[in-house]
């Protein structure tokens, strides 16, 4: 198949622009006759509702939640990036750019990319406008901060809750829409097919999760923001509910899933400490502004420490390593999130590890404080003001900072970060793969769309902090309003869709026929057990560090692992109720597809580069080594039939405004 | 540590509903809601309906977990979502009660699940500022007080999860909603529209069946991200003050 991502022609600076002025418009009376449907209400399909409402389509938008305001995006803590350059510190549209496609290791689409630096500053002043309570300056004006793989700071926040108040920025605006009555909101609906009609997405059949009926909804065209396949590791700082299905399903249908290999370990978050653990909780790479990592340098602490016999406190200055700033220092602390997380792995690997099982060194604030402290005492005009004051003084200000995530990493580990360093170890957090999508954000099913995190379209190999939240706004907010247009400006003529066609009715019996065929399964396991079997697997061979012969050995272990499932998975209840275990088997079937998928995918992807580090390819000093010769392409792979091999695609990537470089922090 | 759990189990919203019995095995590292996970693992085991609960983040931020513990919204700890609740606050041989949020306007799903859509409608009679995507000024255009905007933020912390509800003995809103009004109607750019979004808000919270506020303060002493009952006088005095203003209807 030809992949054609139909980048606009003109010099990168202009292509948006002039491809946004030249783009075929729908009339507003006709907007009205044009149905859309929207599946998910994050950053990105709270936006896209909104704004297609506003514009006066005619929405039907979708949330296996609760609530549109539940959605994932909800847990973002550290911020968003915005090149609008109020620090007067170098900052442009053409840097955010530049840093973007450096951090994603140069296998992101380029085009994509600089529209994203484009809008981000229009996101911020839409969020303002809407009410969302960024932090301040005294002068009344807009802070910022600093995250990792960038030296300016452009990160906009609202305490360690900016996914929050980001997320119900969109909900109002989408709460608006549905008072205005261009938006019908379907809450606890889980979408489970997309429909096709002479091959373009029409429809989707969802199952209305508290009756448990099956159902068929008709538009003229689908968008799916749907979220990331981070879940797929069991263990992950995602939500419990998030899951691959609605993407998944559309694989199924012919949509081609991209780079699903790519996969970010994010280096700051609380290690594990059970088996019975459900999930794993981050801390915000923005403590990374001010927290130093490090580990003992002798093995024989780290071994005491481990044991309880020592604390991270008892280790002189002079016997730990501060392996980040060692190793990087142009960079220090705040490397991107692939190189922290695997700078942490090899520590650990070699010993030097500070909790029980090895895994965790240590993120300490200690110098912070300390610094803090004697400025405030200063700025106080306190003549020699003793060690005990001066962390007092330190501890306020690091409160002010970073006060929900300390409390939050004290309800958990019970231990107090100010007096102690905090514990930390790499965990999965997102995912740079996704859907297949043009430049028009169009997966290859004509009418089928697909924003934020579940597309794979800006990132590349490794994504920077606070890009997500961006992204999903930009796709929502100021990219899909304009290109669903290229499609739907065809479709004034196309009269409503009627869901008694024999598409839907199709589509929705082979939906009914697959959950019944769960319940009566009868086997004798739990879907959560296959989940966390199925996680482990992913974790031991397509985690942090990759090889071929883990790979083939994980393919059939999945493999082997989903021929059990099927015999042997037990849901208790029926269709006809609200049936959470019903819900999960289905997405854990998926997960275990999209498994294996990620481990062929990092199989034929024999090179390193951003999250995807493959042990054959690296330099002496144990580097990720990119081979740009024979592996700059998108890969986008198409599997409608599973009892057959993956079929993969390759969309080229040029570069044409950025060298291709070697990519260094030191 | 050897537990015993009394837990609230009812098929559907038209099921009367009863209390049933389980014991189970966990240890004080376990979050509270791991700790369900455990006896749903077994109950799933031996083929019974496990007990159903509402839950994502699980980290006291999406407001979706929704219990109550011993007979407090998300249990003993203040400033605590049942998700962040630890069974190291537990002891040995503890006999624990868990219901789900009680209130009219909140209908029992099945068993620990409540339905709180009530809260979205509320949010849609008015719960926003009226501005369409691609209108916004420069956002440093309008200079906000750093005090302000905490203030503001303050109150935009609602998590919506209905504790305050479940809390109130009336099953009053109140706090949910003027945690809105307070949020928005701190800020120069949703000040022009407060008094209407306090009409509608407060008129949707009665259309709904929440009840009247007595000013019992319960809510704020559940509420997980201890939102002031200040906000309910700031919404009190909008509410006032749009009641005499007929016009800003
Ligand atoms: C703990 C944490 C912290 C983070 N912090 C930051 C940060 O500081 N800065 C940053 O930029 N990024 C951050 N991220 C990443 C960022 O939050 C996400 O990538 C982003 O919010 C995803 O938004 P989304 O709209 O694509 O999807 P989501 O917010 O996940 O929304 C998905 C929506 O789709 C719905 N849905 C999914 N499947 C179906 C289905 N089958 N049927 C019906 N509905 C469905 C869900 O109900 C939900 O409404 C963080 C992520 C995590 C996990
Ligand atoms: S005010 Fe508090 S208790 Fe009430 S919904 Fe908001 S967070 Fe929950
Ligand atoms: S599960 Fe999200 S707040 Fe408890």
């Amino acid at each position: 198949m030809e992949l054609n991502g139909k980048v606009p022609p003109g010099p990168i600076s202009e292509k948006w622009t002039k491809y946004k002025s030249s783009m075929p418009l729908v009339s507003p009376d006709n907007k009205r006759r044009l149905d859309v449907i929207v599946v998910g209400t994050g950053l990105a399909g709270g936006a896209a509702a909104a704004s297609l409402g506003e514009l006066g389509y005619n929405v039907k938008c979708f949330t296996f939640h609760d609530s549109p305001r539940r959605a994932h995006s909800i847990a973002a803590q550290g911020g968003i990036n915005a090149a609008k350059n109020y620090k007067n510190d170098g900052d442009s549209v053409h840097r955010l750019f530049y840093d973007t496609v450096k951090g994603g290791d140069y296998r992101s689409r380029e085009a994509n990319v600089h529209r994203l630096a484009e809008v981000s500053v229009n996101i911020i002043d839409q969020c303002v406008a809407q009410g969302v309570p960024f932090a301040r300056e005294y002068s009344g004006m807009l802070d910022n901060r600093s995250f990792g793989g960038v030296q300016v700071q452009r990160t906009f926040y609202a305490r360690g809750q900016t996914g929050q108040q980001l997320l119900i920025g969109a909900y109002q605006a989408l709460s608006r829409q549905v008072s205005n009555g261009t938006v019908t909101l379907y809450n606890r609906h889980e979408m489970l097919d997309v429909v096709l009609i002479d091959g373009k997405a029409r429809g989707i059949i969802a199952r209305n999760l508290v009756t448990g009926k099956v159902e068929r909804f008709a538009a003229h065209c689908v968008v799916l923001a749907t979220g990331g396949y981070g879940n797929v590791f069991y263990l992950s700082t995602n939500a419990m509910n998030c899951n691959v299905t609605a993407a998944w399903r559309a694989v199924r249908r012919g949509a081609l899933m991209a780079n699903p290999c790519f996969t970010q370990i994010h280096p700051t978050c609380i290690p594990q400490y059970g088996d019975y653990q459900s999930k794993l909780t981050l801390m915000s790479e923005s403590l990374r502004n001010d927290g130093r990592v490090w580990v003992p340098k002798k093995k024989e602490d780290a071994e005491a420490i481990r044991q309880g016999k020592k604390r991270g406190i008892d280790i002189p200055e002079a016997d730990r390593d501060y392996y980040l700033e060692r190793r990087y220092p142009a960079f220090g602390n705040l490397v991107p999130r692939d190189v922290a997380s695997r700078a942490a792995k090899v520590e650990c690997d070699k010993g030097h590890g500070i909790v029980p099982t090895g895994l965790g060194v240590y993120l300490d604030f200690a110098d912070a404080i300390e610094r803090y402290g004697k400025s405030k005492a200063h700025s106080m005009n306190l003549e020699n003001p003793s060690p005990e004051k001066i962390r007092e003084l330190g501890e306020k200000v690091v409160e002010e900072k970073y006060g929900n995530l300390f409390e939050m990493y004290e309800k958990i580990t019970g231990e107090d970060p100010y007096k102690m360093p905090m514990k930390i170890y790499p965990a999965v957090h997102y995912t740079m793969g996704g859907l297949w999508v043009d430049y028009n954000l169009e997966t290859n099913i004509p009418g089928l769309f697909a924003l934020g995190e579940c597309n794979f379209s800006d990132h590349g190999a490794n994504r920077l902090g606070a890009s997500a939240l961006m992204q999903g706004l930009a796709d929502g907010y100021f990219v899909i309003p304009y290109t669903i247009g290229t499609f739907l400006a065809d479709e004034i003529r196309t009269p409503r869709f009627s869901t008694d066609a024999p598409e839907f009715e199709a589509a929705e019996k082979a939906v009914t026929d697959r959950l019944q065929g769960f319940l009566k399964n009868n086997g004798n396991q739990s879907a959560e057990s296959f989940h966390r079997r199925l996680g482990k697997i992913m974790w031991d061979y397509c985690g942090m560090s990759r090889n071929a012969e883990g790979l083939k050995k994980a393919r059939k272990m999945i493999q082997e692992l989903r021929e059990e499932f099927y015999k042997d998975v037990y849901v208790p209840g029926s269709l006809d109720e609200y049936n959470p275990e019903l819900e999960k088997v289905a997405r854990v079937a998926d997960f275990i597809e999209m498994g294996e998928l990620m481990c062929l995918d990092a199989l034929e992807r024999n090179e390193s580069c951003g999250g995807h580090f493959r042990e054959e390819s690296q330099t002496p000093e144990g580097e990720a080594l990119r081979d740009d010769a024979n592996y700059a392409f998108v890969s986008a792979w198409g599997w409608t039939d599973t009892s057959k091999e993956p079929e993969l695609h390759k969309e080229p990537l040029k570069f044409e405004a950025i060298e291709l470089k070697t990519r260094s922090y030191k | 540590m050897k537990l015993t759990l009394k837990v609230w189990r009812q098929k559907n919203a038209k099921d009367k509903g009863h209390f049933e019995t389980y014991q189970v095995t966990a240890n004080e590292h376990m979050s509270f809601l791991e700790m369900l996970d455990v006896l749903n693992e077994s109950l799933i085991s031996e083929k019974k309906d496990p007990v159903y609960f509402d839950h994502d983040c699980r980290e006291g931020i999406c407001g979706t977990c929704s219990m109550v513990i011993n007979g407090q919204p998300h249990g003993p700890m203040q400033g605590t979502t049942a998700c962040q609740l630890h069974m190291r606050h537990f002891k040995d041989g503890n006999t624990i009660t868990i219901e789900p949020f009680r209130a009219k306007a909140f209908p029992v799903v099945k068993d620990l699940v409540v339905d709180r859509s009530a809260f979205d409608r509320i949010m849609q009679a008015g719960g926003y500022i009226s501005v369409d995507t691609g209108q916004a000024v420069d956002g440093n255009s309008i200079p906000i007080g750093k005090e302000t905007a905490a203030k503001a933020f303050d109150a935009a912390a609602c998590i919506g999860c209905g504790a305050c509800v479940a809390a109130c003995p009336n099953a009053s809103a109140m706090l949910f909603v003027s945690a809105k009004v307070s949020h928005l109607g701190l800020l120069p750019q949703g000040k022009v529209e407060a008094k209407r979004r306090a009409l509608n808000m407060v008129h949707q919270m009665d259309e709904e069946g929440f009840g009247m506020c007595s000013n019992v303060t319960a809510c704020e002493a559940e509420c997980p991200k201890e939102i002031s009952v200040d906000n309910i006088a700031r919404l009190n005095r909008e509410y006032i003050g749009a009641a005499f203003t007929a016009d800003e209807k």
